[in-house]
């Protein structure tokens, strides 16, 4: 193997591990909050820094293979779409704390008067990050395309809790700052499943160097 | 600029009103077998780059578009080459190559001074009965960038010159005849990267004036400069579309597999 071809299969390991770290993460930060778990939210507080540094560690690399190989076709399309993915699972990991801070905020404060299920958005957007993962390791622009299609589904589980959320502040004033932050923390998952989307566009930007970005979802499956 | 072209099917690129057409071109030394059914466009006022490994046809089937390749002994070319719609085989071959003119991978400047270098051409052409030599010199060199460097001395050798300034002389010497396709082939391999990057700035420039057609083994070169390239392999042309497109998504392995390095 070229020492070029070694350097793209370090990014390429660095992203998937970056990957790992993220969806451990995000992961995690859901049980912190629907276990009530304060172990699991600090581990995901303590793990931001590691993803930080791994942020920069692709962006060196990256930019590296650009000045020392001016690489093209499939290979400026891995560093590029590696660049952006990198971004995208930084700020994932970094939503991924704002939901461990909310749910150790929430912990200090007695329940809401009702139940909020999280189940469907937090299983909506768990899968989302697997398969957005799944789907840059397989380079697999199918699987990147069944992520775009679940991106209205998170919608939808995020607008119920919303909803629900709203009239339960209508009728219990009290219980508006603990309904403001679970409305957040439901906000943060919804931008989590957004990144997820992103990195499924960059994967079929990488497989099949289409740009679908801004577009509706019948341009990629007519290409597909 | 994107040029105003789309990609067919076979991976070549249409334009409305191409200046030159090579159609199932096969070229023969001797018995060797050197270009294969090679078809290809080339969009008025575009560069259009030719890519490939050493030996794979480029630089052949760019010397059958001024047909300098009948120089050669026992050779033969089969198909149809057009300018403006006319077979170039069939006309007068002096005449072509007044009007396709060609630059070469070294510097080639005549044993005479810049000023004679550049006036040859014109003079054998019958060309200097409308235009003053002066004029003709100054004209040619402002085109190939080199007037304001070697103004206070054109009847000095064009030995006398860099490399790279050799190579504009060059340049300029090919366009005062106002050729209407130039051809140039690998004409920067022997410049370090100032010469190349002001060749590079002149050929960008002079498309506005003249087609052109440039071999390179430099395929980032082939990226900056190129509205088309076109990937040759083993004496057959594999495609030709939008240089954005070849070095983003080429659409055949052969065409990726040679521009990232993992060719063979």
């Amino acid at each position: 193997m070229r020492p070029f071809e070694e350097d793209l299969k370090q990014l390429n390991d660095l992203l998937q591990e970056m990957g790992v770290v993220v969806a451990r993460s995000i992961q995690r930060s859901v049980l912190s909050l629907v276990e009530k778990d304060e172990d699991y939210a600090h581990q995901v507080i303590r793990d931001e820094s590691r993803v930080d540094q791994m942020e920069i560690q692709v962006d060196e690399m990256a930019t590296s293979l650009i000045v020392r190989d001016q690489p093209v076709a499939r290979d400026m399309r891995l560093i590029v779409s590696a660049i952006k993915i990198s971004t995208d699972l930084e700020r994932m990991g970094d939503l991924a704390v704002h939901i461990a801070e909310r749910s150790l905020s929430l912990m200090t404060q007695p329940q809401l008067p009702e139940h909020i299920s999280f189940e469907e958005l937090s299983s909506l957007v768990e899968s989302m990050v697997l398969r957005g993962l799944e789907c840059f390791v397989k380079r697999d622009p199918a699987i990147a395309r069944g992520v775009l299609e679940t991106d209205n589904s998170v919608d939808k589980a995020r607008n119920a809790i919303q909803r629900q959320l709203i009239d339960l502040m209508k009728r219990d004033t009290a219980s508006i700052p603990r309904a403001l932050d679970t409305i957040i923390i439901a906000r943060k998952l919804e931008r989590i499943a957004d990144h997820a989307t992103n990195i499924a566009e960059d994967v079929i930007f990488l497989t099949q160097g289409i740009d679908v970005r801004h577009r509706n979802l019948e341009v990629p499956e007519a290409v597909a | 600029m994107t040029p105003t072209t789309t990609p067919d099917t076979q991976g070549a690129v249409q334009s409305a009103a191409p200046k030159m057409r090579a159609s199932n071109i096969n070229f023969y030394y001797g018995k060797f077998h050197a270009l294969h059914d090679v078809s290809l466009e080339f969009a008025t006022n575009r560069v259009t780059a030719l890519i490939g490994p050493s030996g794979c046809g480029k630089s052949t089937f760019l010397r059958n578009l001024n047909r300098i390749n009948e120089t050669l002994r026992d050779t033969r070319i089969e198909g149809e080459i057009t300018m403006d719609g006319e077979n170039i085989l069939d006309k007068n071959v002096t005449e072509i190559r007044r009007r396709i003119g060609m630059v070469f991978q070294r510097p080639n400047p005549f044993p005479k001074s810049i000023f004679d270098n550049i006036i040859y051409g014109p003079k054998i052409n019958g060309m200097l009965r409308k235009t003053s030599a002066a004029e003709v010199v100054e004209k040619s060199l402002r085109r190939a960038a080199l007037w304001e460097e070697v103004k206070d001395k054109l009847h000095e050798s064009a030995y006398a010159l860099s490399g790279g300034q050799q190579q504009r002389l060059c340049i300029a010497r090919a366009l005062a005849v106002d050729p209407e396709v130039l051809l140039l082939d690998e004409p920067c391999s022997a410049l370090d990267p100032i010469a190349t990057a002001k060749i590079e700035d002149l050929l960008v420039g002079l498309k506005n004036q003249c087609t052109i057609v440039i071999v390179t083994h430099n395929m980032q070169q082939a990226a900056r400069v190129a509205d088309t390239t076109g990937f040759f392999l083993l004496g057959r042309l594999i495609e030709h579309d939008k240089t954005d497109v070849i070095f983003k998504n080429p659409s055949k392995k052969e065409t990726e597999d040679y521009i990232t390095g993992r060719f063979g």
